[in-house]
């Protein structure tokens, strides 16, 4: 085990070496199709068919995509809340997809998740203290006072009283339950925290304080995320890398300045003419999008988005390129056979 | 089409007017309340709003503001008993359809003025195919064959681009992808060519790319068929590009009401101006985003005075805003809005402050 990663004390965030906190290589999840009386495999559904990247500390690496397209699957193969078909995921020095029972107790008190859903992701039946306490309790042994008194402080400094902790979920609005569901993954001071689509179920007024508790939070605790999300504007704002996917794989990434200022994959493209958002000045609002979103079974052979891109020829049909990096700049990497 | 309007209109006593003036439907002081276990809910209060003719009109807010209820109520369809339109009046086409028998409700419903809602999955009925749920309609209303609503559902789905419609018309809802149910509600919504279309969220549960789709989709629909649409959203962003007029909701009530251009370039509310400053652009590059404090309110238990002043920046010490409730106003011709800080709003002196 490693023991830069089981010693959780505050003191860990000096150690934080330059390099990569969580590297993803060729991570493969599939799901097989049963069908018939003996639930014969008959295919796979590729959810994760081939994602690399790494994320550095303290920094925030996006992902973006449509619906089914594979970015929720990415973070739950990480934290091995399914199986995984093959690839490979360290954190810190530890290979996570082969952890023991004893190191994967010890990863999951560094990486945590915040779930998109505040309505569902939180058990009605328990308080806000008992919720956000619970890991405390089940990974460090933390009990009585001490549990209350750091569950009050983690409260309060996600902007919610301590009085919070006798009172039910059902009695806080979205934003507030939201808080709470940051509460619980940040109090076992985590290095790493996984943000599912944190705001889409929020109202807009609230999505903009959540936004910037994150990024308070990140500052004070020099934590790193993950952040999926499908709104662009959202990704913008909160992230410092973007990756985009589409039907598994990861099309384009770039940090995200160069990005949004020059995307240069035609889905990437598409994506950020598809926002019907507020005007930022001299940004002309155009449309181009082109088909729906693949099925999740069948992808078409060659470039998985050759059916719905304008410049696809018939070298796309046959060919799948891979994720290269562009040249002439060292961090942005593509995939599309039409590059310059 | 307009022989099918006289016959269908004819029983209900509901005569399309020829407009000398273009207001198509009129909200005039509109109040829902609901009962419920924990007291009443004034879910719309005194909204006022008009639609011009072929013209898109936006109803915006955040959950809970109350703009579904609105455009349920202009559809008759708040459920009873414990909702009740309490007071106000709809005049659609220069009748008050609040005054209409339930008979000749049903028969302007889904027909002149049509609906769709922000789910397209749960508003359709997954037992039946789309065809048959699409000549129900057309056969309700316009007095038709099996075999012509046939072939008026298979036009309808040819409308709204559903390729290869002919197939598609005996598929089951289950069978299509998020995009094409929407684009279903929608054939079924214009099958009878309403004069309003009432669109609830009609992109919220959509994919980016789908959302743009279906926009430009009831655009180009609005152009053929020359429609009005009410359009009930909580993004901003789809309303700039579309919509002629705008009304901001906030706690059940209208808190700002004017052109679109002049509310994006100088919102007048202040919480109009919070949800704009608010909202994350592409473009921008701001390390820290505009907040409105606190949360939207409980309906049950909405905040005295100003119903904005507890979030609000300018108000929320003001004793004016936390005793007065300010009412709607024009403040600039065309604009109206409800704060007592506006430009050009009249503050009438009170003794007791």
């Amino acid at each position: 085990m490693n023991p830069g990663i089981s010693n959780n004390g505050l003191s860990r965030r000096s150690e934080a070496k330059p390099g990569y906190l969580l590297k993803v290589e060729d991570l493969k999840t599939y799901f097989p199709i049963k069908k018939g009386l003996l639930r014969k495999t008959v295919g796979y559904v590729k959810a994760v068919d081939g994602v690399s990247f790494a994320v550095k500390p303290a920094l925030t690496f996006g992902l973006v995509g449509e619906s089914g397209c594979g970015k929720t699957t990415v973070a739950r193969s990480i934290l091995r809340l399914i199986p995984v078909t093959s690839g490979k995921v360290t954190f810190g020095n530890t290979d996570v997809l082969s952890a023991d029972k004893l190191q994967m107790q010890n990863l999951r008190s560094n990486l945590c998740l915040v779930f998109q859903d505040p309505f569902g992701s939180l058990n009605p039946r328990m308080t806000v203290g008992s919720i956000v306490g619970e890991p405390l309790k089940i990974h460090k042994n933390v009990t009585g006072a001490e549990l209350t008194e750091r569950v009050c402080l983690i409260l309060s400094k996600v902007g919610l009283s301590p009085e919070s902790i006798n009172r039910y979920p059902h009695e806080f609005s979205g934003g507030q339950r939201q808080r709470i569901g940051i509460a619980r993954a940040l109090i076992l001071q985590p290095k790493f925290v996984i943000c599912d689509e944190p705001v889409s179920a929020l109202d807009v007024s609230i999505q903009s304080q959540i936004l910037n508790l994150l990024k308070d939070l990140q500052d004070e605790f020099s934590l790193t995320y993950l952040f999926i999300a499908h709104d662009l504007a959202v990704v913008q704002f909160s992230c410092d890398i973007v990756a985009v996917m589409y039907m598994g794989k990861i099309v384009e990434q770039a940090p995200v300045n160069e990005l949004y200022g020059d995307p240069l994959h035609p889905y990437t493209i598409t994506l950020m003419s598809a926002i019907p958002r507020l005007k930022a000045p001299g940004r002309q609002i155009t449309r181009q999008t082109v088909g729906e979103p693949p099925p999740i079974v069948g992808q078409p052979a060659g470039c998985p988005f050759n059916p719905r891109c304008p410049f696809a020829d018939g070298r796309c049909l046959v060919e799948n390129p891979p994720l290269r990096q562009v040249p002439g700049k060292s961090e942005h990497l593509l995939a599309c056979l039409h590059s310059k | 089409m307009t022989q099918n309007d006289d016959i269908l209109l004819r029983g209900t006593g509901f005569q399309p007017v020829s407009s000398t003036n273009d207001i198509l439907l009129s909200v005039e002081n509109l109040s829902t309340h609901f009962s419920t276990q924990q007291g009443l809910v004034r879910a719309v209060q005194d909204v006022s709003f008009a639609v011009k003719n072929s013209r898109t009109f936006a109803l915006v807010g955040e959950s809970g503001c109350g703009k579904s209820i609105t455009a349920l109520s202009i559809m008759r369809l708040v459920p009873e008993p414990q909702g009740k339109i309490v007071a106000g009046k709809i005049i659609f086409n220069g009748r008050d359809l609040l005054g209409l028998s339930g008979n000749r409700m049903r028969a302007i419903r889904g027909n002149r003025i049509a609906m769709i809602f922000q789910e397209p999955m749960t508003s359709l009925n997954p037992v039946f195919t789309v065809g048959y749920q699409i000549e129900e309609v057309i056969r309700l209303h316009q007095h038709k064959s099996k075999a012509e609503a046939r072939d008026l559902a298979v036009e309808v789905l040819r409308q709204v681009r559903i390729p290869d419609p002919q197939r598609r018309i005996s598929e089951y809802p289950h069978q299509m992808s998020g995009g094409m149910r929407q684009r279903v509600m929608i054939a079924m919504a214009i099958s009878c060519k309403p004069a309003l279309l009432i669109a609830d969220e009609p992109t919220t549960a959509l994919d980016v790319t789908i959302q743009a789709q279906i926009l430009n989709l009831l655009d180009d629909i609005q152009k053929q068929y020359k429609m009005s649409i009410l359009l009930i959203t909580h993004d901003l962003g789809i309303v700039e590009e579309r919509a002629e007029n705008i009304a901001v909701m906030y706690a059940s009530r209208i808190a700002e009401l004017s052109d679109c251009r002049s509310l994006f370039e100088q919102p007048l509310h202040p919480y109009t101006q919070g949800l704009l400053k608010s909202m994350p652009r592409l473009g921008f590059t701001e390390k820290r985003l505009y907040t409105i404090t606190g949360v939207v309110p409980d309906p049950l238990h909405f905040p005295g005075g100003c119903k904005f002043h507890p979030r609000c920046p300018i108000g929320c010490n003001d004793k004016r805003c936390q005793t007065i409730e300010p009412l709607l106003r024009e403040v600039i011709p065309g604009r109206q809005v409800a704060c007592w800080y506006a430009p050009g709003y009249e503050r009438p002196d009170d003794p007791k402050l």
